[in-house]
């Protein structure tokens, strides 16, 4: 009988090239997507040292780091260099002749959001994107690493990396999802519960019923933040769910080819008995919406909460931490989270800016309007769905309540890209986004961590909002 | 690439957690298609107390001797958050050749290798007892790191073995090109894909 093998294992021993001993491997890369802010770099040094691209029908490229999202945006972004970065990214993408989906392409749209909606990041493939949030798109069952920009060039160069294969370790979500408590709340929860650190050297399969009944959306943003978590990715099993979301899909195979595509999918989970080398089981009945207070996504609490005080960290260490961040935050220990008033409000992100985030926020926005005062900004996660949410009118409820309704990008998620756009000093942002680090979003920026609905609900009070309270 | 055998020098204390790559070179930093000049935006946010560059005295790598430091010592999960190479591109280009750390980010850490820097991982007393012995000296006692013997020799000649891996190692003690190492293979990658190609054909239809 074979060895009962974990989903990982399996999708990760059927790309090993080579075996080059102490647990590290030469492994087949199918899937290359790069955007302009890292892939600008590795295409620099492919010419510079005169490479080949090896198989560059396995190479798609997209701009959504450094464009603007302001509506009828071109290559102008207002970052310094900005422009003629983004020129220079399509020159030579198109000299190598990758398929890049460029700004007025109307696929466009944020990496991690684009692979899956097109069809292009499959079950069961290994994929690479020069950004450490590529682990979103294992939420569809693929292998995905997030690489820095050197091993890009060596993917270009050669369709392979060189890596050592990551430890098992699955989070099983057990019960059931409560009121307003959403797949962001779960990965958020998960990762306070456990810590930032808690996925180290592991590759974390999330797995368990509510996963099971959670759609491709949800699932990707979990896996989103697997980062986060610093596991080396994120990966749920295919299954019904993820075969539907994927037959017809442009990039999708199609005809006999889907029939084997498929046949083989459905053979890519863990088997019974399979070793993990760390197992964490979450019972969702005790998750409540969920935001941060802190500078890391493991200060999480619900957001019926407070401000935790660092005089009850457990060592020295944490405690410097947590003062540290709470002296960032500008926030007294033992504040309720619902005390914190707002300045901005942002949607967007290749955490929670697909489809169904956009309806869910929608419907808490709707009828209503956000505070005089708070800047609030929605850009979807890619072009196709910015139109479809247009179409369902989505974009008309969010202007009514007061938000700017942007093109698809990464906006405001990090300065620096975002077009060069920001929030001010001292700021509080109530973002859908995945980092709230110190300057992340701006220079001594505070940003607080949520879903979108409780992203929308506290827009429209002014303060950090429990969405369960607003009722329908 | 810059072989790296064995470097001795001023060793930098910066004993924080999660010191994320956001941190380590800020995103504004990034427009550049090069892989150098990023060494002044060395922990920008940090380093100057404004937008510009003026410095803040405070910052550790503003303090002599730290200025000179070749070496970063810090607690773990060093590097987390985004995988932007530039925040390798930038210790280097700020002269540091090796970070010591209980733990550091998975991307980050293979980064390093690509660009002549050595992470190197110790546990985490040992790395606090360095930056205390460090301290103690007010960073006058010189730190050696070993990558031959894999060891590091703190201030107060106190040996602290460390492993890494093969592949990783030689790369540096040679200065090896990973892509060129790679190409070396390409019969067995060749070989691969055509196999590939029958078993999961959808994989390469475009």
């Amino acid at each position: 009988m074979k060895k009962p093998t974990t989903l990982v294992d399996k999708i990760w021993n059927s790309h090993v090239i080579m075996d080059l001993g102490q647990n590290t491997y030469l492994i087949h890369i199918d899937r290359n997507f790069q955007h302009e802010l890292a892939g600008a770099t590795s295409l620099n040094g492919i010419d510079k040292a005169g490479r080949k691209i090896r198989n560059v029908e396995l190479a798609f490229a997209v701009m959504d780091h450094v464009l603007d999202t302001h509506p009828g945006r071109g290559d102008e972004t207002p970052i310094p260099g900005g422009t003629g970065f983004v020129r220079e990214f399509r020159q030579r993408a198109n000299s190598h002749r990758i398929r890049l989906f460029d700004i007025d392409d109307p696929d466009q749209g944020i990496s991690h959001v684009i692979a899956p909606e097109l069809g292009i990041a499959l079950p069961g493939c290994t994929y690479v994107c020069g950004d450490s949030h590529t682990c979103t798109i294992g939420g569809v069952g693929a292998l995905a690493f997030g690489i820095g920009s050197t091993d890009v060039e060596h993917v270009f160069a050669t369709q392979t990396i060189i890596q050592t294969k990551p430890k098992n370790m699955r989070v099983t979500f057990n019960g059931k999802l409560g009121k307003e408590v959403f797949a962001k709340d779960m990965i958020l929860y998960l990762i306070a519960h456990v810590s930032a650190a808690g996925g180290i050297e592991h590759a974390v399969e999330f797995a368990g019923p509510v996963i099971s009944n959670l759609p491709i959306d949800g699932r990707l943003t979990i896996c989103n933040m697997a980062v986060e978590f610093s596991a080396r990715t994120g990966i749920v099993a295919p299954d019904d769910i993820t075969l539907e979301y994927f037959n017809g899909r442009p990039f999708a195979p199609k005809g006999e080819m889907w029939e084997k595509a498929a046949a083989y999918w459905r053979t890519l989970h863990t088997d019974p008995g399979a070793h993990f080398d760390k197992e964490v089981a979450i019972d969702c009945n005790d998750i409540r919406p969920q935001v941060t207070w802190g500078t890391s996504p493991e200060h999480s609490v619900a957001v019926d909460g407070r401000v935790p005080d660092p005089a009850d960290a457990t060592d020295s260490h944490s405690r410097l931490t947590m003062e540290r961040a709470i002296s960032y935050i500008g926030i007294e220990p033992g504040t309720p989270m619902e005390d914190i008033k707002i300045d901005a409000a942002f949607i967007g992100s290749c955490t929670n800016a697909r489809l169904s985030d956009l309806r869910e926020a929608a419907r808490i926005l709707k009828g209503r309007k956000v505070v005089p005062g708070i800047r609030a900004v929605c850009s979807p996660g890619s072009s196709e769905t910015k139109r479809r949410a247009e179409s369902e009118g989505i974009d008309k409820i969010f202007r009514e309540a007061g938000f700017e309704w942007r093109e698809s990008g990464c906006s405001m998620c990090m300065s620096g890209g975002a077009g060069g756009e920001g929030f001010s000093p001292g700021q509080h942002v109530l973002s859908t986004t995945n980092r709230n680090f110190e300057d992340r979003q701006g220079r001594g920026v505070r940003s607080h961590l949520a879903s979108p609905v409780t992203v929308a609900a506290s827009a429209i009070t002014g303060h950090i909002t429990d969405p369960r309270k607003l009722g329908e | 690439m810059d072989k790296f055998v064995r470097l001795t020098g001023i060793a930098a204390p910066l004993m924080r957690r999660n010191i994320d790559t956001d941190a380590i070179i800020p995103g504004k930093e990034l427009i550049k298609v090069e892989k150098t000049g990023y060494g002044e935006g060395l922990f920008g946010q940090w380093r100057y107390s404004d937008g510009k560059r003026m410095e803040n005295p405070d910052f550790v790598l503003n303090r002599p001797p730290y200025r000179d430091a070749v070496i970063l010592l810090a607690d773990a999960n060093f590097g987390c958050g985004s995988s932007r190479e530039a925040a390798v591109w930038a210790l280097a280009g700020f002269g540091i050749r090796c970070v010591i750390a209980p733990s550091f980010a998975a991307i980050f850490y293979n980064n390093c290798f690509k660009n002549g820097l050595l992470p190197v991982v110790l546990m985490d007393t040992q790395v606090h007892e360095l930056a205390g012995q460090v301290v103690k000296s007010h960073g006058k006692g010189l730190v050696t790191v070993d990558l031959e013997k894999c060891e590091v020799i703190g201030p107060e000649k106190q040996v602290y073995p460390f492993t890494v891996n093969d592949i990783y190692r030689e790369m540096l003690l040679q200065g090896l090109d990973p892509i060129d190492a790679t190409l070396r293979y390409e019969s067995q990658i060749a070989a691969f894909q055509e196999k590939d190609r029958v078993n999961r054909p959808w994989i390469y239809q475009y």
